[in-house]
């Protein structure tokens, strides 16, 4: 900024001008910067900046009344519940979104089910959590668009995820009644918050090993699996020689023992 | 094949069969004389509607003649589809239509070609029991010495026996000419000792742990708990055998609570700060043991459901699988990035013969 003289102020009459043009832009620079910097550098942060006290406050409410009792008044678990410093509001909004939370019965896994809150709670919940302590944030809509590397995007999948989700991302079972639940259909700021977060017995993908463009093409597969049917015609669920083996077995060889039986029968 | 023809044994086309009249069939274990045997007590023959009825053996043919009709309208659609449908390249799902189509034509025509000549035989060809004896598998007697004749005659005329030069020269030539191929499927054996690769991977002292499939290397605060890296050693992109060598060193890295971990005392150094790399390939037969569970500390292997307890150096708690998973101790270089220690101290995968 040059230094501003009343002449030029008064010909131009702009408020670039004013005598608080300087202290205004300043300000404005800062602050800008700030909040670019905030939002840059982790997405949690950027989460905890946007959070309004009353929706953190609406949360606490909610929280108190939903999910306290297993998780404790504090959110610090308790024998029912694991502790929920620390997990992030993308862990809120994946295990509410998706219904696995609140849990309708202590199992093996929770199951996922209609959430049983609106977009606006879960916020509001994901929101109190965050407060808490810093965790993983909701994921930038930039990295759920599901038009980036297909193909990078399958040989990452096939790597980390194939071995319990399935190369075509339809399931598969784990221990102890335990499951990798079918991908098909999952909204892709799920698949991201899972990624991050490793819920259940679900490992942890964070940013250092997965970085987001890898999350963000590993999703672009997802969906293109979403979208293509099979080239391979019926894929039978995809389950590879489980469905497969049925199928022939009981079609296949039906077929060639009512044959053979037609063949040998006399006529009539 | 003539019905009660039982004077004769006919053999279509067996001129020899023609010539004599024999009474015994020879050359079989049970010589039965011609028409001798017992009915064994079948029912009697019934007869066939198409046999009484004209109009039944007339709608019968009509089958049977619509059958290789309609087998002639599939061949012909598999071609107007192969051409309706043509193979787009870079089209997938235009492959899948060209050859659902193309499959399905071909099918039904052969498929109605095969239905069309059994209904025929069932229905309408000749039907009834009939006594048919086995063909003598000995020839008569001048038979075999004709035959003995044209041999005795070759070797006189080429003098294969007297010519001792070419006899001998001949034979040896044909003993000598397959050793090529016995030299060329020698070849096909490893070229090193096949034990010695077993036992050895290309991980070795300060090799780095490397992301697959991206390659980069893995600091060790990369590594955060609960998380789950897919390894590679940093020395497999250069080598010769990139599959082979793979498949022997890949290997899965995990954070633990450094309290979770049981670690003996020959193994103190093996893990760093709570992160601990093991094979990935099962001990059992091989198959890559990634299904991971994050709170359970269980690694599941998805072909026959073996199970390793990561928090206990992978041992064995359940399924087929006798021995735990090979530890590869690892440590950090001075850029902070991850390094192994040395190779796994045992070999990796399956048990074989020489592994002791």
């Amino acid at each position: 900024m040059r230094t501003k003289s009343s002449t030029d102020a008064r010909r131009r009459q702009t408020g670039r001008r004013h005598p608080l043009a300087s202290i205004a832009l300043i300000t404005i620079g800062l602050l800008s910067t700030g909040g670019a910097y905030a939002l840059l550098t982790t997405t949690a942060s950027a989460e905890t900046t946007t959070a309004t006290q009353q929706s953190i406050s609406e949360g606490q409410k909610l929280f108190a009344a939903n999910c306290a009792t297993c998780h404790g008044m504090t959110a610090a678990g308790t024998e029912h519940g694991p502790s929920l410093y620390g997990v992030g509001a993308a862990s809120v909004d994946f295990q509410m979104g998706t219904g696995r939370m609140p849990l309708a019965f202590q199992g093996p896994q929770g199951a996922q089910k209609p959430p049983q809150f609106t977009q606006q709670q879960i916020d509001d919940v994901a929101a109190y959590i965050a407060s808490l302590a810093p965790g993983p944030g909701i994921p930038d809509e930039k990295w759920l668009t599901g038009d980036s590397n297909t193909a990078l995007g399958g040989e990452l999948f096939r790597v980390n995820c194939a071995m319990c989700h399935n190369v075509a991302g339809a399931g598969g079972a784990l221990t102890e009644g335990k499951f990798a639940p079918a991908l098909k259909g999952v909204e892709a700021r799920h698949i991201y918050e899972a990624m991050v977060t490793g819920p259940q017995n679900m490992p942890v993908f964070s940013d250092t090993n997965l970085t987001p463009q890898d999350k963000a093409d590993i999703i672009s597969y997802l969906k293109f699996l979403d979208e293509n049917e099979s080239v391979g015609g019926y894929s039978l669920g995809s389950l590879g020689p489980v469905s497969e083996g049925l199928f022939i077995w009981i079609f296949g060889l039906g077929a060639i023992v009512g044959v053979t039986i037609w063949i040998t029968a006399r006529p009539n | 094949m003539a019905q009660h023809d039982s004077e004769h044994d006919i053999a279509a086309g067996s001129e020899l069969d023609t010539v004599a009249e024999r009474t015994v069939s020879a050359g079989t274990a049970v010589a039965v004389p011609s028409g001798a045997f017992e009915n064994p007590g079948s029912p009697p023959d019934r007869i066939r509607a198409t046999d009484l009825d004209p109009k039944k053996e007339k709608t019968a043919e009509r089958r049977v003649g619509g059958l290789f009709l309609f087998s002639i309208a599939a061949s012909i659609f598999a071609i107007v589809a192969y051409i309706i449908f043509p193979i787009v390249p870079g089209d997938l799902s235009s492959v899948r239509l060209n050859n659902l189509f193309l499959g399905l034509g071909i099918s039904l025509a052969l498929i109605s070609i095969g239905l069309g000549s059994i209904y025929w035989a069932k229905n309408l060809m000749k039907d009834g029991e009939w006594e048919e004896h086995r063909h003598p598998t000995r020839g008569r007697e001048e038979t075999r010495e004709a035959a003995a004749e044209v041999f005795r005659l070759g070797n006189e005329e080429s003098g294969f026996g007297r010519r001792a030069l070419i006899r001998r020269s001949l034979i040896g030539a044909l003993v000598v000419s397959p050793l090529p191929a016995v030299v060329m499927f020698r070849d096909l054996a490893p070229a090193a000792d096949p034990v010695a690769l077993l036992k050895s991977t290309v991980w070795d002292k300060n090799v780095r742990l490397m992301r697959d499939p991206s390659n980069t290397p893995i600091k060790a605060s990369d590594v955060t708990l609960g998380s789950v890296f897919h390894v590679i050693p940093e020395t497999l992109a250069n080598s010769e055998h990139y599959i082979e060598d793979k498949a022997k060193a890949a290997v899965l890295l995990m954070r633990l609570k450094p309290e979770d971990l049981h670690v003996s005392a020959d193994r103190a150094d093996w893990n760093y700060q709570g992160i601990v790399a093991y094979s990935k390939i099962c001990t059992h037969v091989g198959c890559p043991v990634a299904l991971a569970e994050q709170h359970t500390h269980h690694l599941l292997c998805p072909c026959h459901q073996s199970q390793f307890d990561i928090s206990h150096e992978a041992k064995v708690i359940f399924g087929p699988a006798k021995r735990p998973l090979p530890q590869l101790p690892i440590t950090v270089d001075s850029q902070g990035y991850l390094v192994a220690r040395s190779d796994f101290h045992e070999p990796v995968g399956p048990s074989f013969w020489e592994r002791s």
